[in-house]
């Protein structure tokens, strides 16, 4: 063997002993709430660390996909009138699609003047734009709170609706959706565009049909991100919401986190279910992700 | 044309332009400002007015039986609305004389900005290491990698909080466990009964004993959740680094340090920078790992600002007090910003 070759070797091995321990470190959390989740005994105390524990059954995931949650009903004396799996599932969706579909709009035409237009007021603008990520969301709640139910909307104050919820959480991932796709856009060439203006297409189409398009894995990144956050949003939801009809995944399982006891596998096998379509997203979006991200970044 | 006509016609010319280049450039700003309008409008209600509205209740003593007040509403401007107490608040939070317990304001800047500056450390380190070893070009399984090392990420970050926080648990946690089958495999006699919580007994003396263990153990949560962020963005600016300036290096005799230092360094260093920024701010505020599983503790020497603010919200039900801490919050990661904005000119037009 050629001393070429086993320094290639040395190498490989090397590089697969750093990354099987940094999968190690990923995996290990992950694994132990999935055990928990399969653990019967419906406890927070295993006594051992083992994958599949003793009697490991999928009665958790059964409890939570069919089962009503006697925490979150109408009439407490009514179990049909509690939320299931399904109900919360459709109220997340509406508010994750919500917050993507007006984050991903809005966001990609105030990008596309902060990138494009030279004009009174841009630094200003942008800056705005930027302190606005510093804003810690915890801390407005109460005027927030205010103001939504100042506004009525269809009988009813905005603040108890899934559309109120949905252009609060999309006013918090704007600052980012509009910074990381400013810097995308600064990466298309000029050229294009004045191409297609001098065969007379307007300013309206020449970013909807030009920029979009070409803009498709900031796109992508910004309604992954917007998703996510109306996905696993909890504390404005808590406490702006009325009717557990309206109630979502991400709040029945904060219910779950009783102050004595928590039913951990059934808490666990909510945990999993409610993660699973993120990371399914990701893996989808992962080529996405990579370009959509590092491009709006680099230009600095 | 004489001299006197064309200065003449200079001196006329240039007014009409300029007043030409305004006209123009207000036409611009119009249609700019349309674009923006619709996101602009937005932030303006949902965001930016709560936040006037905070900066007004700072400057008042805002307590629970003042929550009826109702600006829009004449007819609780009486009864409900609020006393004014001038910088009384903001003069109580930085001389820590609450009446909260375990307040502190130098602590907890401290605490924070020894949490913010070890973690973002360590995220950008390890991210760039990990994303350097998965850009190796004869690296097998590098897909596998990739898709398993984007998990922390995608996973929601308050399950993440509470799985981590089943795990430190002093008798049942994954963590004691662990270490407790690492003696029965390797025959070594690591404490495994440690409550990684709770323990005041700070594990490092002298300057660092202002970290209590819980600090560790936030740390190891908020690093594991924190870096496939950073290995994202760095895999990104490797893969846009043009090969030959490797080659060239290689011919000018570099070794691997060097070529990490003179070319890698430098070139994925713009595209760092705004992601420290972002991770800087996102850590600062990084409510949920601390909440959820130290709750601050021991003796709230692992409290941040924002979890203290959110207490002084939910606990003490002092919301004059907490508005004045969220803009106390607000000024300083402003003034960080700012500084970084001025080396970075992330803000900067991109002609080129």
């Amino acid at each position: 063997m050629s001393s070429k070759r086993r320094r290639a070797i040395w190498r490989q091995v090397g590089l697969q002993a750093f990354l099987l321990t940094v999968t190690a470190f990923v995996v290990f959390p992950i694994l132990w709430i999935v055990s928990l989740s399969l653990d019967p005994r419906g406890i927070d105390k295993p006594l051992d660390l083992t994958l599949i524990p003793p009697g490991a059954s999928l009665d958790a995931y059964r409890k939570v996909l069919i089962e009503p949650f006697g925490l979150l009903c109408r009439n407490p004396n009514d179990p049909a009138s509690c939320m299931t799996f399904g109900s919360l599932l459709r109220n997340s969706l509406l508010v994750a699609l919500g917050t993507s579909v007006v984050a991903v709009i809005l966001g990609s035409s105030a990008a596309y003047a902060f990138s494009r237009f030279r004009f009174i007021g841009r630094q200003a603008g942008m800056l705005g734009f930027i302190v606005l990520i510093m804003l810690p969301t915890t801390a407005a709640l109460a005027p927030l709170y205010v103001l939504l139910s100042q506004i009525r909307f269809g009988g009813e104050s905005l603040r108890t609706t899934l559309l109120g919820l949905s252009l609060a959480y999309a006013s918090s991932t704007m600052p980012f959706a509009v910074w990381n796709l400013k810097g995308y856009f600064d990466t298309i060439p000029k050229e294009l565009e004045e191409a297609a203006r001098i065969d007379g297409a307007s300013l309206t189409q020449t970013f909807v049909r030009i920029m979009l398009p070409l803009a498709l894995p900031a796109l992508a990144v910004t309604i992954l991100f917007s998703f996510m956050a109306g996905w696993t949003e909890f504390v404005l939801a808590w406490t702006f919401l009325e009717n557990p009809s309206r109630f979502t995944l991400a709040m029945a399982l904060r219910s779950m986190q009783g102050q004595y006891a928590t039913p951990w596998s059934e808490f666990s096998a909510m945990s999993i279910l409610m993660s699973l379509p993120i990371v399914l997203l990701f893996f989808l979006m992962q080529r996405y992700v990579v370009s959509g991200l590092a491009a709006g970044a680099v230009k600095g | 044309m004489t001299m006197e006509q064309t200065q003449l016609k200079a001196a006329t010319a240039r007014p009409a332009r300029a007043t030409n280049d305004l006209a123009r450039r207000i036409r611009q700003s119009r249609i700019a400002w349309a674009y923006i309008a619709p996101a602009g409008l937005l932030m303006l209600f949902v965001t930016l007015f709560p936040y006037i509205y905070q900066v007004g209740m700072a400057f008042t003593n805002y307590r629970i039986q003042n929550l009826r007040f109702n600006i829009f509403d004449p007819d609780t401007w009486e009864r409900f609305a609020p006393a004014w107490v001038g910088l009384d608040n903001f003069r109580r939070i930085l001389t820590s004389q609450l009446t909260v317990e375990n307040y502190d304001f130098g602590r907890l800047l401290l605490f924070n900005v020894t949490w913010t500056v070890t973690n973002v450390a360590l995220h950008v380190s390890l991210g760039v290491v990990i994303a350097l070893a998965l850009n190796q070009k004869d690296l097998i399984g590098r897909k596998v990698y990739r898709a398993l090392f984007i998990l922390p990420w995608a996973i929601p970050g308050y399950i993440t909080a509470l799985t981590w926080k089943n795990m430190y648990d002093q008798r049942f946690g994954a963590v004691n466990h662990l270490l407790r089958a690492a003696n029965g495999f390797l025959g070594t006699d690591l404490p495994t009964n440690i409550r990684w919580l709770e323990q005041a007994q700070p594990p490092i003396g002298g300057p660092l004993a202002f970290l209590p263990l819980a600090y560790y153990a936030l740390l190891l949560t908020n690093v594991w959740l924190g870096w496939p962020f950073m290995t994202v963005v760095a895999t990104g600016a490797l893969q846009a680094i043009p090969n030959d300036l490797y080659e060239a290096a290689n011919m000018d005799g570099a070794n691997a340090w060097q070529k990490f230092w003179h070319v890698t360094v430098p070139l994925i260093r713009p595209a760092m920078v705004p992601a420290i920024m972002l991770g800087t701010i996102w850590t600062f505020n990084n409510f949920a790992v601390i909440y959820f599983i130290s709750e601050g503790g021991p003796f709230g020497r692992t409290e941040i600002l924002v979890t203290q603010a959110f207490k002084l919200v939910y606990e003490q039900r002092l919301y004059g007090v907490a508005a004045a801490f969220g803009i106390v919050i607000f000024v300083i990661l402003l003034v960080f910003t700012i500084a970084n904005n001025r080396i970075t000119r992330a803000t900067e037009a991109y002609d080129v």
